[in-house]
C-alpha cells in the first residue's frame, strides 16, 4: 500500500531534516554520550578531579543489594501498574464501545485525567490517602485498617501503583476505543451467527483484533511506569518508606541531583537507557511484525 | 524609552559600576527580603550593585552554581545549604574563602563578632571563616500551650527533659488528642542537634572537621536508648510520624498533635498557620548524661564566594558581606524572616528594640545556641554526601517503625552504610 517518494534533487531532504536533527543530537546524543562517557569516572561535584574507573561504577551497583533491590522494585511496579492500567482501561472501552446512553459524557469524562499533569494527579492521592488529613483514610480507619502510608512499605506501594495507574487509564482507553471502532462488525456478526456468546466473541475474535494495539501499550505502560511516574513518587513518597518506592528513575535523580555523586548516576542512566532500548526493539520487532491472528 | 536605555547605559559607564550576580534559593517572603536587602545595599553606596536571582530549592541552586563553574560563568555569591558545605569547601579552585578575601581585599573584619555556633559550622577547625552565614536556624521544640491547659498542664512549664518530655506526650494523649507528638528532619533534630546537645560526638576526628578520614560513630548507647524511646512512643500511639522533611508540620498545626520539633527558621509561618497559643522551648535532654544540655547546632544556608577573574567582583562582594554583618540589616533580617542573627551585636540590638516581648520563639533559639561555647562535639559537621546520609537515617528509622528493625540495628546500619558513603567521598577529593 505505501507508495515510494523520489526527491530529485539530492541535498533537499537532508536539509529538512537537518533541524530535527539538530534537536536530536543535542538534546538526545549528547547527553547519552555524556553519561556513558561520565559513568566510567569518578569525580567531585565541581569536575575538578577526575579519575578514570573503567567499569568500577557498574560493578559497584550490581555489587549493592540497595540498587538491586530498586532494580527488583522497578520491574514489579513497571508490572503491576501496566497490567493494571491495561486491563481497566479495556474494560472500560469496550463498555463505552456498546450503544449506551450518554456515551459521549462517558467517554469524555475517563478521557478527561488525561489532561491532568503528573504532578497534581500525585498531590491528589496524596491529600486523599493523607494519614492525617485524608478523606480515604478517614473511612479506611473507620474499617478498623491501619492505614499510614508513610511507614508501611506495602500500603505506599499500593498508593503510588494507584495513582500511577489512575493517570495512564486515560492514555490507554483512547487507543483500545479507537482499535474496538475498528473491529469490523461483520467478523462479530459471523461469530454470533456461529452461536459465539458476548464472552467467546471478545476473547476469540475482538482481543486477538486488537492485539497490535494491547501491545504497543504495554510498551508504551511500561516505559511511562519505568519513567513518567517520577512525579507521583517524588511528591507522594520520596521513594520512601525505608526503600519501598525507589525505583531506578528516582534513584538517579536522588544521587546525581541532590547527592552530586555524579559517576554511579551516570552509570544507573546508562542502565535505564538499555532498558528503554530493548523495549523500544521489542516493540518495533512486533509492531512491524503486526501482532495479529 | 531608548532615549532612557541610552542614558542608564552612560550613567553606569560613567560611575565605572561593577554589578555581581547573587544566586540564592529563597522564594516566597523570604525571597522578598533578601531582595530588599540588596536593594538597601545598592541605595547605600553608588560603586557596587548586587543582583539577586532565585534559582529554586536549595539543591536547585546548588546545581546551577556548579554547572555555571563548569562552563566558566560562575556567579559571584552562591547559597548553598549546609549540608553542602563538605562539597563546597572540597572544591578548592572553585571557591574563594572569605577569610582571605577580607583579607586580600584589606575589608575591616573581625571574626569575634560573630555568634561562634553560627560560624564554626562554616569555619576550619582553626576558626578561618570559608563562607558567610546567611540563614541560620536551629532545632527547637513548639507546644501548644491551648493543649496544655486542657490537660491541666502548666502552659509556662515545658518538658525539660525527655523522661518529662515523654510524660507530657503521654498526658496530652490521654487528654484526647490524637497523639502527644510528632517530629521533622529526624536526622537533624534526633541525630545532629541531638549529639551536641549532649556533647557527645556524631562522627571521629570532631565531626569531620580534622578529615576527610572521619568516620561515623553515633550507635552509641544514648542513642540507642533515645531511638528505643521513639519506636516505644510510636508503638503507643503517642508518636506520630508525619513524613520526612518537614512533612510533620501539618500534624501540629492542625491542632492534632500538641508536641512538635522543628526548626525556628518556620516560627514566621506557624505563627501564620496555628490557630492556638503556642509556644517555643529548648529541646530536651536526658538528665543522666554529664555536661548535658551542651549547645544545639544550626541549620540552614551560608554564602560561598565564587572564584572569579576580575579583582573588582571580590571588591564587591567583600563590601557587600561588611554591610550584611551590620546589627541593622541582621537585625532587620531576623525580625522579618525568623532566622538566626549572625552577630551579637545584631541580637543585642533586637532585644533593645523589644521584638522579643512579643516574639519569645527566636530568642529561645539564640539563648540554646549560645547555651555553652561550642566544643568539637558542637561546632558542627563536616561530612561528604550529607544529603544522603540523612535520607539514609529516614530510610532506617521509618524501618524501626515498621517493625522491620530494631533500634540497635537500625543506628548500626545507618552508620554502616553512612560510612561507605564517607569513603566514597574520601576518595572522590582527594
Amino acid at each position: 500500500m505505501t507508495k515510494q517518494y523520489a526527491f530529485h534533487n539530492k541535498t533537499l531532504p537532508y536539509v529538512l531534516v537537518f533541524p530535527q536533527m539538530i534537536i536530536v543530537v543535542i538534546f538526545f546524543f549528547w547527553p547519552a554520550f555524556m553519561a556513558l562517557y561520565q559513568s566510567l569516572f569518578i569525580q567531585d561535584a565541581f569536575g575538578i578531579s577526575l579519575v578514570f574507573v573503567g567499569l568500577e561504577n557498574y560493578i559497584k551497583l550490581f555489587q549493592n543489594p540497595q540498587y538491586l533491590d530498586s532494580l527488583v522494585l522497578s520491574f514489579k511496579f513497571a508490572i503491576l501498574v501496566a497490567f493494571s492500567a491495561l486491563s481497566i482501561s479495556l474494560f472500560l472501552a469496550v463498555q463505552a464501545n456498546k450503544h449506551i446512553w450518554g456515551k459521549t459524557f462517558y467517554t469524555t469524562m475517563l478521557v478527561w485525567p488525561y489532561a491532568v499533569s503528573t504532578m497534581v494527579a500525585g498531590v491528589l492521592w496524596m491529600f486523599l490517602f493523607n494519614p492525617t488529613v485524608g478523606i480515604v483514610s478517614y473511612q479506611l480507619k473507620k474499617m478498623g485498617i491501619d492505614w499510614n502510608y508513610l511507614v508501611k512499605s506495602g500500603q505506599a506501594l499500593f498508593l503510588v501503583t494507584l495513582a500511577s495507574t489512575w493517570k495512564q487509564i486515560s492514555y490507554n482507553f483512547v487507543f483500545f476505543l479507537a482499535g474496538l471502532q475498528n473491529v469490523p462488525l461483520s467478523l462479530i456478526e459471523a461469530a454470533a451467527i456461529d452461536g459465539g456468546g458476548p464472552f467467546t466473541r471478545f476473547w476469540r475474535v475482538i482481543f486477538p483484533l486488537l492485539s497490535p494495539t494491547t501491545f504497543y501499550l504495554l510498551v508504551m505502560n511500561l516505559v511511562y511506569a519505568f519513567f513518567e511516574t517520577f512525579p507521583i513518587i517524588h511528591q507522594v513518597t520520596s521513594g520512601g518508606p525505608n526503600q519501598a518506592t525507589n525505583i531506578l528513575v528516582y534513584k538517579v535523580y536522588k544521587d546525581g541531583v541532590i547527592n552530586l555523586d555524579l559517576g554511579s548516576s551516570a552509570a544507573q542512566s546508562v542502565i535505564l537507557m538499555l532498558i528503554v532500548i530493548i523495549l523500544s526493539a521489542l516493540q518495533f520487532r512486533f509492531v512491524e511484525r503486526k501482532v495479529e491472528y | 524609552m531608548y532615549l532612557l536605555a541610552v542614558l542608564a547605559g552612560l550613567a553606569s559607564t560613567v560611575f565605572a559600576q561593577t554589578t555581581i550576580e547573587f544566586w540564592h534559593a529563597m522564594g516566597g517572603k523570604n525571597g522578598e527580603i533578601t531582595a530588599q536587602i540588596c536593594d538597601m545595599f545598592n541605595k547605600s553606596q553608588s560603586e557596587y550593585v548586587v543582583n539577586p536571582v532565585y534559582k529554586g530549592s536549595y539543591a536547585d541552586t546548588m546545581n546551577a552554581g556548579i554547572a555555571a563553574f563548569r562552563s566558566g560563568t560562575p556567579p559571584a555569591i552562591l547559597q548553598v545549604y549546609e549540608v553542602g558545605t563538605a562539597t563546597m569547601m572540597s572544591a578548592k579552585g572553585a571557591i574563594k574563602p572569605v577569610y582571605q578575601l577580607m583579607k586580600e581585599q584589606k575589608e575591616p573584619f573581625d571574626p569575634k563578632v560573630y555568634i561562634p555556633t553560627i560560624t564554626s559550622y562554616y569555619s576550619t577547625s582553626k576558626g578561618e571563616m570559608l563562607s558567610m552565614p546567611f540563614n541560620s536556624s536551629t532545632a527547637v521544640m513548639y507546644y501548644n500551650k491551648d493543649a496544655f491547659r486542657k490537660a491541666g498542664l502548666d502552659p509556662d512549664k515545658p518538658p525539660k527533659t525527655w523522661p518529662e518530655f515523654f510524660d507530657v506526650a503521654r498526658k496530652l494523649k490521654a487528654a484526647g488528642y490524637e497523639a502527644g507528638f510528632s517530629t521533622n528532619w529526624v536526622g537533624w533534630v534526633h541525630i545532629e542537634n541531638f549529639s551536641a546537645w549532649h556533647n557527645v560526638p556524631m562522627g571521629t576526628k570532631s565531626n569531620g572537621f580534622d578529615g576527610l578520614d572521619t568516620e561515623l560513630v553515633f550507635n552509641n548507647p544514648l542513642l540507642v536508648k533515645h531511638f528505643e524511646n521513639l519506636v516505644q512512643m510510636a508503638k503507643e500511639g503517642v508518636f506520630k510520624y508525619g513524613g520526612r522533611e518537614n512533612k510533620a508540620n501539618s500534624l501540629f498545626t492542625s491542632g492534632t498533635v500538641p508536641l512538635h520539633f522543628e526548626s525556628i527558621g518556620g516560627y514566621g509561618s506557624m505563627k501564620a498557620t496555628c490557630k492556638f497559643d503556642f509556644g517555643v522551648a529548648m529541646l530536651p535532654y536526658y538528665p543522666d548524661v554529664k555536661g548535658a544540655p551542651q549547645n544545639s547546632i544550626i541549620g540552614g544556608a551560608s554564602l560561598w564566594v565564587m572564584n572569579q577573574k576580575d579583582q573588582k567582583v571580590y571588591k564587591a562582594v567583600a563590601k557587600f558581606f561588611s554591610f550584611l554583618s551590620k546589627p541593622e540589616t541582621q537585625a532587620f533580617w531576623h525580625q522579618q524572616t525568623g532566622y538566626l542573627p549572625i552577630t551579637t551585636a545584631a541580637y543585642e540590638l533586637t532585644k533593645k528594640q523589644g521584638y522579643y516581648n512579643d516574639n519569645p520563639g527566636p530568642e529561645v533559639a539564640i539563648k540554646q545556641l549560645l547555651n555553652k561555647a561550642p566544643t568539637q562535639n558542637t561546632m558542627g559537621l563536616r561530612f561528604g554526601f550529607m544529603p544522603q546520609i540523612r535520607t539514609i537515617v529516614d530510610e532506617q528509622f521509618e524501618a524501626m517503625l515498621d517493625g522491620k528493625v530494631s533500634a540497635k540495628d537500625g543506628l548500626d546500619t545507618m552508620v554502616k552504610l553512612g560510612n561507605e558513603k564517607l569513603r566514597e567521598f574520601e576518595r572522590m577529593n582527594k
